[in-house]
């Protein structure tokens, strides 16, 4: 066995002539959380189906720990998944939902009831187990989700949007609650967002997906960081994507400007680069692009400025303890790190 | 469940089918079970070894083949599917080229000689026809069909194979039936029939004699539909925006049409308006004017279907006018504009789809009833009576009848593509998920004045019919005015004897109990078969599912005259044998009722968020599980709601029924009508009222039911109470 907990080979899902998922492999590590990240109508979330079996693909093979599930009916696979609504079934009450995956497998019902109940002390809902869910509050009702499915000791797990119904406030709370709860477990994890920052903070993986394709797969870190190529740059964070030059390492040219700055090694000649707004130091004077301020907002934690230069206008996130601008003022623009990208592919 | 389980499963009820069970019926009943294995009730195996079905051996061989792959634990796909349609399609065509006769297709002498006669099929085939369904949706699942799902393919199978059977079988039997003369194939028959100046002829412009019965029954429908929808649209007005107290009266009186057999309204005007009537009494004895047969024939049919329907109408308008968001009059206004311009502009553009529903209704409705115009049509004659007079009439002449069914439903089936057209284009959504706190606008004086002159006296007249509904039952004669008390009709129709033990000696006993019975059978069999239709259609994704959704929603568009005759004429010979017998009514009804069963149950499932059944697979529980867990208890007020109407459908259905009855398994409502053809009114109209008590208990207490059962939780799908079903479901296609 290896140790990928699901492998995708080649799978593609076609509905009539759209191809949702477009010939993606990839292998997903034991013990890992990975999200599916990308726009709407990506993908991401039939790749999620296609892993619960949901969907079976119209081509390409599945496999989840080891085991060929491609002509599997969600029933026989060994997964279980929180769904964006919850999905909690309404005529029965928490205990009866926990305790539902349980007893259609064929356990008795005393020992589903003691498992279930087991497990919703886990995730603290202690004394609910006779509410309906309609009784409960959201985050009640998300947490009877994740029961719901762990009771089953699922190989895998799959959260499709899990915080989208979630106020703000809430959704950091609870997207820590699920990381710690994968990681005391060594869950292998899926977990479909469209939200870049949601799977920054838990993945151990990101896999951003683009029109049925995988994008780039890697560490939050390395996508934030080292994107492939401008789709990913933008989705990953706000980047000014600028036409430039590459005269050598750590040097290039920006409207005809010379600068150092640190990157990653690329091939000298013209590029595109993306740097990250927290990436330009604003200077009164000294080396740097020259531009000038054309609008400046204090945010409390931060300042935004839009400065225009010649190669367009940058947007700049400065940290408040830095020399203000105001609008109108001169600058320089200092890059302090810059990102050479691919075109993007397809 | 697995392809394989499935097709061990089938492959042994097959075999049980074919080793044990009498392949043909027993017409002379279980007694025939005596010379078994032999005789009359030999099974097919029997039947094989001695020779005399020596042509169904390819049944046998099919089956046998099966047999080792799935014993040995393989479920061959494309094997199975081939076996599985091969068993039915050879059974069933063998049953039809070789009959009572002998051999009925003649042209396949050369390969079968003059084999001996075969009568109808029965228990054993009926086993090997359900295992070749099962072997073929087995070998389907096995092929990846259904989502892999056996259960799921068996159910879609099944459900495809009876629709064909008993919707589309007969269907296609009418139509050849309308291309022989006797026994010889004449196309020619067909055009000289469709085209016949019995159906067509104009004489009635120039001079005295009737026109054809097709312009008779435009006429007619045209008339009731415009007629109705009016005064549904005034009712509605003065409901919703008159500020009038009795709105909730007007709603509470569109149950009426639900309860009341199609001609028990005809009755009613007969015993108001005939040459004796009440009214025609009064006006001749204050007014002198003299008495005459006005109301048998279009005036008489036209009111009494306009009673029928005008509720309907109102019920379809009433939801629409509501609907209309007060915020767009509101709008309208602060543009400056005044009350009739508010109205002319904004609300009647918005009422116009409802409108077009309503008409199209009441047209329908007017084309398929049968009651009405058998009991006050006189000289005038439409489609869905003359059909029943070529049949039951002194020409016996089925291929006539078979002609003008398929005029009646071209008819039908243009009214829909009409809709169909009309509404595709234009459909105005004017129920928002926003919170709207508008008034609505009142309406204009005058059109206020115009409503209440044509609402109140329909309402008196309402009342009227109903009240001689009431009281004719428990009067002397109240078709010539003697109003005094009496039990003697209810005692005629229902006495009840206890000399000698209990005994049931009233006259309507018989047929009260059968249409009990028969709806009693019938309506969780439409339940139950409509809500799975609706699950599979819903929730299911297969090739072919548009199709299976048409299918199941046909038989609602087929106006019920030619159901009946359709019926008679399929299954009156081998190979299925049912005229006369009692399946033949629940089979009747069960497919004539589905569509409202589907339709009820697919509005409970958009109810249903479809992640509660996606969910469940997940957790491991496969379609059964899920069905009865899951979906099953959040759709039961759709099933009680879907029992509820076929039962009381069951109950008050004449035009397909009253070919199918026999005199063991007589119906109510045929009874009633045989009753008022005999001129014993006071008897029809006394039965008529038990029957209305009946189903008025059956339609509140299930009602009462649903309300309860839908306060147990807060995330239920909102169903349709009772009331507001016939909206949803409205389109019955003759009752």
């Amino acid at each position: 066995m290896t140790d990928a907990a699901i492998t995708f080979d080649r799978v593609t899902k076609a509905f009539g002539t759209v191809r949702a998922v477009d010939e993606v492999s990839f292998d997903l590590p034991r013990g890992a959380l990975v999200t599916l990240l990308g726009p709407s109508g990506c993908g991401k979330t039939t790749t999620l189906r296609l892993v619960a079996g949901l969907e079976l693909p119209t081509e390409g093979r599945i496999t989840i720990e080891g085991r060929d599930v491609t002509r599997l009916a969600a029933a026989e696979r060994r997964i279980a998944m929180v769904f964006q609504s919850y999905a909690l079934f309404p005529h029965m009450n928490v205990l009866e939902n926990v305790a539902y995956g349980l007893v259609v497998n064929g356990a008795r019902k005393a020992a589903a009831e003691t498992d279930a109940l087991a497990m919703l002390k886990t995730l603290g809902l202690e004394g609910l187990g006779q509410r309906l869910p309609s009784e409960l509050s959201g985050g009640q009702q998300q947490r009877v989700a994740v029961a719901r499915a762990l009771v089953l000791r699922p190989q895998v797990l799959l959260f499709d949007e899990p915080l989208s119904n979630l106020d703000a406030r809430l959704r950091r709370r609870v997207r820590e609650d699920i990381r710690d709860l994968q990681k005391r477990l060594g869950l292998s994890v899926v977990y479909v967002t469209h939200d870049q920052q949601e799977a920054l903070a838990v993945s151990d993986l990101v896999c951003v997906m683009r029109a049925g394709k995988i994008a780039q797969m890697g560490t939050p870190n390395e996508l934030y960081e080292d994107p492939a190529d401008s789709f990913i740059a933008d989705f990953m964070g706000e980047a000014n994507v600028l036409d430039g030059e590459v005269l050598g390492p750590d040097r290039i040219a920006l409207g005809g400007v010379a600068l150092a700055t640190r990157m990653r090694a690329h091939p000298a000649g013209p590029a595109q680069l993306a740097v990250r707004p927290e990436s330009i130091t604003l200077l009164a004077e000294g080396e740097g692009l020259p531009g000038r301020i054309q609008r400046a907002a204090f945010l409390g934690q931060t300042r935004e400025y839009e400065v225009e230069t010649a190669v367009g206008t940058l947007f700049v996130v400065a940290p408040a303890a830095a020399p203000a601008f105001a609008g109108g003022e001169a600058v320089r623009c200092r890059m302090e790190r810059v990102i050479p990208l691919r075109p993007p592919r397809g | 469940m697995g392809a394989l389980t499935l097709g061990r499963a089938a492959l042994l009820c097959a075999a049980l089918g074919m080793l044990l069970l009498p392949w043909h019926g027993l017409e002379g009943g279980p007694a025939e079970l005596a010379a078994w294995p032999g005789g009359t009730a030999a099974p097919l195996v029997a039947l094989l070894l001695s020779g005399a079905r020596w042509w169904l051996w390819p049944v046998a061989l099919l089956l046998v083949i099966t047999a080792p792959p799935l014993l040995r634990g393989r479920a061959p796909g494309g094997l199975l599917v081939a076996t599985g349609a091969g068993i039915i399609l050879w059974t069933l065509a063998m049953g039809e080229a070789i009959g009572l006769r002998g051999l009925d297709w003649h042209w396949l002498a050369p390969l079968l000689g003059a084999p001996p006669p075969q009568p109808s099929l029965g228990w054993g085939a009926l086993f090997v026809l359900v295992g070749a369904t099962g072997l073929f949706a087995s070998g389907l699942a096995a092929r990846g069909a259904f989502g892999a799902d056996a259960f799921v393919a068996f159910l879609v199978a099944g459900s495809a194979f009876l629709l064909l059977l008993f919707v589309f079988g007969p269907l296609f039997t009418i139509l050849s039936a309308a291309v022989y003369e006797g026994d010889r194939f004449a196309p020619g028959a067909l055009v000289a029939r469709v085209t016949a100046p019995e159906a067509w002829s104009l004489a009635c412009l120039a001079t005295h004699e009737g026109c054809g019965v097709v312009w008779n029954t435009l006429l007619l429908a045209t008339l009731t539909a415009v007629l109705s929808t009016m005064i549904g649209l005034f009712f509605a007005l003065l409901a919703v925006r008159g500020g009038v107290r009795a709105a909730p009266l007007f709603r509470a009186m569109t149950i009426l049409p639900l309860i009341t057999p199609p001609f028990v309204v005809a009755m009613a005007l007969i015993v108001l308006f005939g040459r004796t009537g009440i009214v025609t009494t009064f006006m001749w004895d204050w007014f002198d004017i003299p008495r005459s047969r006005w109301i048998y024939g279009l005036p008489g049919v036209l009111l009494a279907q306009v009673l029928a329907q005008a509720p309907i109408a109102f019920l379809l308008l009433d939801g629409a006018l509501r609907a209309i968001s007060p915020s767009l009059e509101e709008a309208s206004a602060t543009m400056g504009a005044r009350r009739f311009t508010i109205f002319r502009t904004v609300t009647w553009p918005l009422l116009k789809p409802a409108l077009a529903a309503a008409f199209l209704l009441g047209f329908v409705e007017s084309l398929a009833d049968f009651g009405n115009p058998l009991v006050l049509g006189g000289d005038f004659d439409v489609l869905s009576t003359r059909i029943f007079f070529a049949i039951a009439g002194a020409r016996h002449d089925p291929g006539r009848a078979a002609a003008l069914a398929l005029l009646l439903l071209a008819l039908t089936f243009g009214a829909f593509a009409l809709q169909a057209l009309w509404l595709g284009r234009r459909r105005y959504t004017t129920v928002t998920g926003k919170g709207d706190s508008g008034i609505p606008a009142p309406l204009p004086a005058g059109l206020k004045l115009t409503c209440g002159l044509v609402v109140w006296p329909w309402m008196l007249f309402t009342a009227a019919v109903y009240g001689v509904i009431l009281v004719g039952g428990f009067v002397h004669d109240i078709g010539r005015g003697d109003m005094s008390f009496t039990w003697r009709h209810i005692l005629t129709a229902f006495e009840v004897e206890w000399r000698d033990g209990f005994a049931l000696r009233g006259s309507a006993w018989d047929s009260l109990l059968t249409t009990i019975e028969v709806a009693a059978i019938a309506a969780p069999i439409t339940a139950f078969l409509g809500i799975l239709l609706a699950w599979l259609i819903a929730r299911q994704d297969f090739r072919g599912r548009r199709t299976l959704e048409f299918m199941t929603m046909l038989s609602f568009a087929i106006p019920g005259t030619v159901v009946g005759v359709s019926y008679v004429m399929a299954f009156n010979v081998p190979p299925i044998e049912l005229t006369g017998t009692a399946l033949i009514l629940i089979l009747c009804f069960v497919f004539r009722n589905l569509p409202v069963g589907v339709r009820g149950g697919l509005a409970a499932l958009a109810q249903i968020d479809r992640s509660l059944d996606e969910a469940s697979a997940t957790m491991g529980a496969g379609a059964v599980d899920t069905l009865r867990r899951v979906v099953l208890p959040l759709m039961r007020p759709a099933i009680i709601t879907a029992l509820a109407f076929s039962f009381v459908h069951a109950m008050t259905a004449v035009s397909a029924v009253i070919f199918l009855v026999s005199a063991r398994h007589n119906l109510a409502t045929v009874y009633i009508v045989g009753r008022v053809e005999a001129g014993e009114m006071a008897l029809a109209i006394a039965y008529s009222t038990v029957l209305i008590f009946i189903m008025l208990a059956v339609v509140l207490g299930i009602e009462k039911g649903v309300g309860r059962a839908r306060l147990g939780r807060r995330a239920a799908p909102a169903s349709p109470g009772l009331r507001n079903a016939p909206a949803a479901a409205p389109v019955r296609a003759g009752a």
